[in-house]
């Protein structure tokens, strides 16, 4: 109880911390709630005029072809976090469970993850989707997550695999033995906490980066078609010359908002590793 | 009480393990109830390793470990926590021993949740201030910090009081006061010298001669994973016999005399020496034969052996000859 009152006090004083997890919230929120402050749908033909400039009735203007930039922009979000969440998530996951097994125990185990790790690193992702799309004729947004999930992870897996590899030989984690603890508490218990801001972090990677590999998935035509996202946006206003006819309302928001969510998780990360870490806190 | 029975360690190293690097070479001692043996020898001369096999952190490649008569690379599970009740170890970095991101009396924790999860919470408080008094710790002012608020000698008695919480009756000292500055060493010393007295068991690791002499019954000399010479520490001290043990003695610097003329260091050149006497490439007192036969471990007087050829026989052995230099 003392030591979860003491933890909580930490964070509650961390700027970094509180500003980040802020600006994640809000965006949060806007993805939660934004669709129902709007009577279009993102793909909705609503302006009869083309290309308009943020108005009362349309918050952030319409794109070229006279959809409305606030819907696809709360819908965007909306897909975003999915993807980031889940596909971030996803290699998270993969590559936690690949690096601690590889890393603590070691030895032949090690040789054969290391190996399968470094096959999935090379495998050209690209390549292989193109294969997958002309096999499956619809593809959902779970799709799109599972495919980035599935093939971010070696990156993630390596990094552990290193850090876990160094940790163990620590005489804290031979104390740990000695006290008769299971590897999978030593893991979970003396291991990890020791990273967990490099854990949130490598969270961070995998989610901005689940994010843009979705944008590029989408650009290529291989992404779910029934759906819009911010990289999606980005990319149509870039095909259809939002940069050259100056419509700024078309690009700048999901840029913005992107720029906006990344940094705040790095932010949230430095102020992660002030709490986790108490010789970087300031007292 | 712990027995180790021609133990050795193997460690593959190099590309695809292809070369193999003998880290211990058949190492026989034994350790009886409430008596000190010293492990001494110089950086990679396997000691540590000794103590980590001992305490179940690393596998010996062959030979056996037995404790009470049974073989400790039996156990599993239950019976290897038992086993972890009675046998802990002590390491020589009071800063690593620790997690860095938790509070140091985390070990105790731990040690409660692990091995006494029946006892109360109240009653184990009591229990870890008895064992930090026993230790000569206030438990006022070490209770509650982290582990880089704490002095090297606070946590190294932090470490023995772990063990004395889980009334242990052997344990592994891995060079406990090597980095501890000399005021706080005699106090760790003395604490281990109390220990003994209740009837504990340690095994010694140091690389101290004087520190061995002070505290230990009984030495083992290691030279590259061999035993070069083991028995009474007595008999060692005064009429070392192998001249790894000598040139050892010889630089222990003393409190009465100047350092007038150091020990000669020999150095010869040998290629992959895989047989002979694995001091061969240092010994003042080498001869060719050295390099043909390892020579084995003999009883040269009563608790008191040597490996080397200069004392096979029993004729010349109480009269080495001079070391050169």
């Amino acid at each position: 109880m003392k030591k979860r009152s003491e933890v909580l006090y930490f964070t509650l004083r961390n700027k970094k911390l509180l500003i980040g997890s802020g600006i994640i919230l809000i965006f949060l929120i806007l993805a939660l709630i934004g669709p129902s402050f709007t009577q279009y749908k993102p793909l909705d033909y609503a302006s009869p005029r083309g290309a308009e400039p943020p108005s009362a009735k349309f918050w952030m203007g319409t794109t070229f072809f006279g959809q409305d930039v606030f819907s696809q922009f709360v819908n965007g979000l909306r897909a975003t976090f999915v993807v980031g969440l889940l596909g971030g998530g996803l290699g998270t996951l993969v590559g936690m469970l690949i690096g601690f097994t590889a890393g603590y125990r070691g030895g032949i185990v090690d040789e054969i993850l290391n190996a399968f790790t470094n096959i999935v690193l090379v495998i050209p992702t690209l390549a292989v989707l193109l294969i997958i799309a002309a096999y499956l004729q619809v593809r959902s947004l779970m799709m799109e997550c599972l495919f980035i999930g599935l093939t971010a992870w070696p990156w993630a897996a390596r990094a552990i695999r290193a850090q876990t590899f160094s940790l163990r030989t620590r005489d804290f984690v031979d104390l740990a033995k000695l006290s008769g603890m299971k590897p999978l508490r030593i893991i979970r218990d003396e291991i990890a906490p020791n990273m967990m801001s490099y854990l949130v972090l490598v969270f961070i990677l995998q989610f901005g980066g689940a994010i843009l590999t979705a944008a590029t998935l989408d650009f290529i035509g291989l992404g779910p078609t029934n759906t819009i996202s911010l990289g999606l946006m980005m990319q149509y206003a870039v095909l259809w010359g939002a940069l050259p006819f100056g419509m700024w309302w078309w690009f700048v928001p999901p840029g913005l908002a992107i720029t906006a969510i990344v940094g705040a998780l790095y932010s949230m990360n430095v102020g992660l590793d002030e709490i986790f870490n108490p010789k970087l806190r300031e007292i | 009480m712990l027995r180790l029975d021609k133990v050795s360690k193997i460690y593959r190293v190099g590309a695809f393990g292809g070369k193999a690097l003998l880290a211990v070479n058949k190492v026989s001692f034994e350790v009886h109830k409430g008596q000190v043996v010293s492990l001494i020898g110089e950086s990679g001369s396997g000691k540590s390793t000794i103590g980590k096999m001992i305490l179940r952190l690393l596998k010996p490649s062959e030979g056996k470990i037995t404790y009470n008569g049974e073989d400790i690379g039996g156990f599993e599970g239950e019976a290897l926590k038992n086993y972890y009740r009675q046998v802990q170890g002590v390491f020589q970095d009071p800063f690593s021993s620790y997690n860095p991101i938790f509070k140091a009396d985390r070990i105790f924790r731990v040690v409660h949740e692990e091995f006494f999860p029946q006892v109360s919470a109240a009653e184990w408080g009591e229990r870890v201030e008895k064992a930090l008094s026993s230790v000569g710790l206030n438990p006022a002012h070490v209770l509650n910090k982290y582990p880089h608020q704490l002095s090297g000698g606070q946590l190294q008695r932090f470490l023995i009081a772990r063990a004395l919480l889980l009334n242990i009756s052997f344990l592994v000292a891995d060079e406990i006061i090597s980095m501890l500055d000399a005021s706080t060493r005699i106090d760790v010393l003395n604490l281990l010298a109390d220990l003994k007295a209740y009837g504990l068991s340690i095994l010694f690791i140091t690389h101290d001669l004087s520190l061995a002499y002070y505290i230990s019954e009984q030495a083992v000399i290691l030279y590259k994973g061999n035993v070069a010479e083991q028995g009474a520490v007595e008999k060692i001290f005064n009429n070392p016999l192998h001249p790894y043990t000598r040139m050892l003695m010889e630089s222990v610097p003393r409190l009465d005399r100047k350092w007038e003329k150091g020990v000669r260091l020999v150095d010869r050149d040998v290629e992959n020496l895989r047989t002979g006497c694995p001091y061969y490439q240092r010994c003042p007192v080498a001869e060719p034969r050295c390099a043909l036969s390892q020579p084995p471990l003999v009883e040269v007087e009563q608790d008191h052996w040597v490996a080397c050829v200069h004392y096979e026989s029993g004729a010349d052995v109480l009269k080495p000859p001079a070391l050169a230099g």
